[in-house]
């Protein structure tokens, strides 16, 4: 399947030249143009990583404004400007700071940073090819993102400052630019931002795609891959079905914002002035932006339940539970999302009824979810558990997941989703199910696949205390909001001074900002460990945490191609950990069966009548050998 | 870090000229970033020992530090002090919220938020138990080789189907409640709800009381102007005795219907202890049908707080004044109420009398002038 030509010039290029290989490259084609899917992956990885940094300094930039609503700054003054005059954030800046925040963190730390760094590691190397099919459009994805990432932040340096209609931009605030600052030249930089966000997304996924459908290496069937691919494919998908249609949503916004068009405005008095504007609709925007916005939350979490499911099997030295169930529920969750996006609308005034639907829709998707959940927790029954930092980050994330996914329920319950819409509450279910949970998820794959990336190990205590700080921290600044939510305490509020009943959340508000600066802080062992074990690391082994996916079989040397040499043909499913008759307790997939006899069970050759057969003659001569004794 | 500045200079004039920034107090700062500085260096410290005590070790020919044991022991003290905070903060701030509901309709959502949480929180413990659980028991041991067991059909069967029926039974409730929630509609026989008006626009909520004969005048955008600034059109009879008010006055015990809606942006008429909450959506008019069963007063009594008031809160953020767009919401007696109305002062103010009359005859003018202004 994978006798593609680019591969035989691969293949031919080592024979001929061995090691002299990386003759032709020059800087400029090797760290900044590469087209190579592991420098790519690399890319994605350093930008996301550095993108996240600064979604996570204007966090605590409004939490601070949260905590202390009547003290002064100065500094704040001195680093903001006029955004933060007399030493206080203002009010419109706080909504900037909390809608770049949560558009960074979702769209480029959790989408592309994630998705683009593992797809792009992950899926040529796992299943046997040399790069992705197209790496010119490989190379294009990672640059429009990058450009995406500069626009996206330039805008803070525009007078009026960024976006700050929130994350999800809903016009008519975002439409007119006299609504609020932000709505001026923020949200158009904001607009251009996204369109190339997009067409990075899609550049990616469409060579996810076909990646996978065309290039495995021999013996690679779909039933053989590991969760991290059938999580990175279907995300994939989700993606390119789902992203133009946000491009819709945006282009119509950028038309009635700037060529007078009506499709989201109607009937508008603006301070005292009427607007020209009629026969739009809000509500359109909304369907538009939640027919993305909802699957857009699968295609973070997806990667990260992948990656988990890898990093959990491999460190408990167990099989994944229900390797079937795992891909039907990912198949599931993948269908099922596109189904399920006015939960976030009942409040709407959408018509009640389709409220109703979309409420049973939305609470069947959370049976593949508990599938999942429960799988997970029979892989660790009775395992052998490695506690590197991999694995407890994919531990952090199970346990985020289940405590932010159980709030799930009672937010798609159109009855009681009244009176949770637009709190806390929900801010508390969406950072541990989706924000915490797919953090997670992506340091889990991080920690485990370091050594692959840099050919270096990262410093396990260090990843040991950045864990314990991370993973309380996040509970401790995510659990209390839920009870701020049942008091119906409303997200997105610069202050909660003006409420007389919600002056007594201000103690655990400050509770809160302390604890996510300590988390925040706790990044700091992450950044160090990261970049000194890039250069002082101590050197990897080819497969040091005994895995049996195809990655660990490449030499530890990056070399283009990936593979001296042909590529390894797959025999066997990925999870054959602790397998009973096995000499060691992991049987990579180049491993035929024919060499592990005394461990094969009549299941592994389901569909292979000849391999069963004999397999009954090897236990037939076993037993007649015993009674001989 | 950040906070230096302020703890040690907390009292930096805020009322100085807006022009004179204050001064930033650079010792406050960086005494915190010393002191992160000092936390890193401990670490650092706290890391060699532990480095030298793991060699140590091995030199005597012992194993070295067991890092997967410790990892477990922390596992387990992990679930033991989450189980405890969990609880804690259950009883504790769970304790702080929202006091019963003073709706009908809310009292079916908090029934039914009760048995969602129960339901969750048995998966809660449960599964959360088990996860550290099964990490502290199965924590790596040499003479260990984990269970080999790839799937197990008719387990994953159960967990399938049971929360499949769990959920169905949540969605089917849910689902009525739902439907019966939101019919706004007045029931045969039943005693036609009092329409209330309320509007939102950045950043206050205006509220419009029908008059003597209950109904509410039509509404038009472009009938706005300074005096009729909901643009209620006067061309109907129905809007002459339209009344304005400052405060949401309802009588207990009947049925109310908010005519919800917007001027400029999206806004949300969010009453919690109402168990209410709609979107205000320009050019999207909304309706919300509650009876309110708890009067102001009781409340006071029953919350032992004099000075507690209903409001109603902006939740759909809608600009910088967004933290700050409240109504007072009072329900008193229909006795009381009946009173209150009687003192509500008509929409139609001389002014807008005045403005009517002279404008009445060229209405279009205004709108199209309007237009021109703004598409320059
Ligand atoms: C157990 C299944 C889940 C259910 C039933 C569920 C339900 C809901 C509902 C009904 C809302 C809307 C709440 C509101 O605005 O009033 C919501 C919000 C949200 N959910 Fe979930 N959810 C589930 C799982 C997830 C997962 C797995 C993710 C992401 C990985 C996620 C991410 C979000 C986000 C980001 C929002 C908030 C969006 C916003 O308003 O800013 N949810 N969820
Ligand atoms: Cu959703
Ligand atoms: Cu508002």
């Amino acid at each position: 399947m994978s006798t593609l030509a680019v591969h035989d010039h691969g293949v031919a290029h080592h024979d001929e030249h061995g090691h002299e290989h990386h003759h032709n490259e020059t800087f400029v084609s090797k760290y900044i143009f590469s087209m190579d899917h592991k420098m790519i992956a690399k890319q994605f990885l350093i930008t996301g990583i550095t993108m996240a940094v600064i979604a996570m300094i204007l966090s605590i930039l409004f939490r601070i404004q949260l905590a202390y609503p009547d003290k002064t700054f100065p500094l704040l003054t001195t680093l903001l400007g006029h955004f933060a005059p007399n030493g206080r954030i203002s009010t419109e800046f706080y909504l900037s700071l909390v809608t770049i925040h949560g558009t960074i963190m979702v769209f480029f730390v959790l989408t592309a940073g994630l998705s683009g760094t593992f797809a792009n590691l992950l899926i040529p190397l796992q299943i046997g090819a040399r790069d992705m099919a197209s790496p010119f459009m490989n190379m294009l994805s990672y640059w429009f993102f990058f450009l995406a990432s500069v626009v996206m932040l330039s805008s803070f340096f525009v007078q009026k400052g960024p976006a700050s209609g929130g994350w999800t931009i809903y016009p008519p605030l975002s439409a007119l630019p006299k609504a609020m600052p932000g709505s001026g030249e923020g949200m158009t930089l904001w607009l251009i931002s996204m369109v190339m966000f997009v067409a990075s997304s899609l550049m990616g996924g469409i060579n996810y795609v076909s990646t996978v459908l065309n290039m495995r290496t021999k013996g690679m069937d779909l039933w053989k891959m590991p969760l991290t691919i059938w999580a990175l494919f279907l995300t994939a998908i989700l993606g390119i079905l789902a992203f133009p249609v946000l491009v819709a949503g945006v282009v119509l916004l950028i038309f009635d914002r700037s060529f007078g068009t009506s499709f989201y405005l109607s009937d508008i008095v603006l301070n005292g002035v009427q607007q020209p504007y009629e026969g739009g609709s809000p509500i359109l925007f909304q369907h538009l932006f939640w027919f993305l916005g909802h699957p857009e939350v699968y295609i973070v979490i997806m990667p990260a339940m992948g990656i988990s499911s890898e990093v959990m099997s491999v460190n408990s030295r167990k099989p994944i539970f229900g390797y079937h169930a795992m891909v039907y529920s990912l198949i599931g969750i993948t269908v099922l999302s596109f189904i399920v996006w006015g939960h976030h609308m009942f409040v709407t005034g959408m018509n009640p009824f389709l409220g109703g639907v979309f409420m049973i829709t939305t609470l069947i998707i959370a049976v593949p979810s508990a599938v999942k959940t429960f799988n997970w927790l029979a892989t660790l029954w009775r395992g052998n558990i490695r506690f590197t930092p991999a694995m407890l980050f994919a531990i952090g994330m199970v346990s985020f997941f289940i405590s932010g996914g159980l709030t799930g329920i009672f937010l798609g319950n159109a009855a009681l989703d009244i009176n949770l819409h637009d709190t806390y509450f929900v801010v508390a279910h969406f950072h541990l199910v989706m924000g915490s949970a797919a953090i997670f998820g992506m340091l889990a794959g991080v920690y485990h696949w370091f050594p692959k990336m840099f050919g270096k190990l990262m410093d396990e205590k260090l990843g040991y205390l950045h864990f314990w700080l991370t993973f309380i921290g996040a509970y401790l600044v995510f659990f209390p909001m839920h009870f701020m939510g049942l008091d119906g305490v409303p997200r997105r509020y610069y202050a909660f001074t003006e409420f007389a009943s919600m002056q007594k959340w201000l103690t655990i508000n400050t509770f809160i900002t302390w604890a996510a600066i300590m988390a925040a802080l706790a990044q700091v062992a992450f950044i160090y460990n990261f970049i000194v074990s890039i250069f002082a690391g101590k050197k990897s082994t080819q497969n040091p945490w005994e895995s049996n996916t195809l990655e660990w079989t490449a030499p530890v040397e990056h070399i283009h191609g990936n593979w001296p040499g042909e590529i390894p043909t797959v025999y066997r499913w990925p999870y054959d950990y602790s397998k009973p008759g096995a000499e060691e307790d992991f049987i990579p997939q180049t491993v035929p069966f024919s060499q592990t006899m005394s461990s094969n069970l009549p299941h592994d050759f389901e569909d292979n009548p000849a391999g069963l057969e004999e397999l009954n003659k090897y236990t037939s001569t076993l037993k007649a050998e015993e009674k001989v004794k | 870090m950040l906070m230096g500045t302020n703890l040690v200079n907390a009292q930096t004039p805020a009322a100085g000229t807006t022009e004179d920034a204050p001064q930033v107090d650079w010792t406050g700062v960086s005494y915190y970033v010393l002191l992160f500085l000092l936390i890193c260096v401990g670490v650092a410290v706290v890391g060699k020992i532990l480095k030298i005590y793991d060699l140590t070790l091995k030199i005597q020919g012992k194993k070295g530090l067991r890092w997967n044991n410790v990892m477990g022991f922390i596992c387990l003290v992990f679930l033991l002090a989450g189980l405890y905070g969990a609880y804690w903060s259950f009883t504790v701030q769970g304790s702080m919220t929202l006091p019963e509901a003073a709706s009908i309709h809310g009292v079916k959502i908090d029934e039914m938020f009760t048995v969602t949480t129960i339901l969750t929180m048995i998966v809660f413990f449960l599964t959360q138990i088990l996860l550290f659980g099964f990490l502290f028991k199965y924590r790596h041991s040499e003479k260990r080789r984990a269970h080999f067991l790839p799937h197990n059909n008719t387990i994953e069967k159960i967990w399938t189907i049971v929360p499949a029926i769990v959920l169905t039974i949540l969605v089917v409730f849910g689902f009525f409640t739902w439907q019966s929630i939101m019919d706004n509609t007045d029931a045969k026989g039943e005693v036609a709800a009092i329409n209330v008006d309320i509007t939102g626009h950045q950043f206050a909520w205006e509220l419009r009381y029908p008059g003597k004969d209950g109904k509410l005048g039509p509404k038009d955008f472009k009938l706005t102007t300074a005096a009729n600034k909901l643009g209620v059109d006067f061309k109907k009879k129905s809007s002459f005795d339209d009344l304005s008010a400052d405060t949401m006055y309802l009588p207990v015990n009947r049925a109310v219907r908010l005519n919800i809606q917007a001027q400029d942006v999206i806004h949300s008429v969010y009453m919690p202890h109402f168990r209410v909450q709609l979107n205000a959506v320009p050019g999207l008019p909304t309706f919300f049908k509650f009876t309110p069963t708890i009067t102001t007063a009781q409340m006071r009594t029953r919350l032992d707080d004099p000075k507690f008031d209903y409001l109603v809160y902006c939740n759909k953020i809608c600009g910088g004044g967004h933290y700050n767009m409240q109504k007072v919401v009072r329900v008193v007696t229909e006795a009381e109420y009946q009173t209150w109305l009687s003192h509500q002062k008509p929409y139609l103010t001389d002014g807008l009398r005045k403005e009517l009359h002279f404008a009445a005859a060229e209405p279009q003018q205004t709108v199209s002038q309007n237009r021109l202004a703004l598409n320059n």
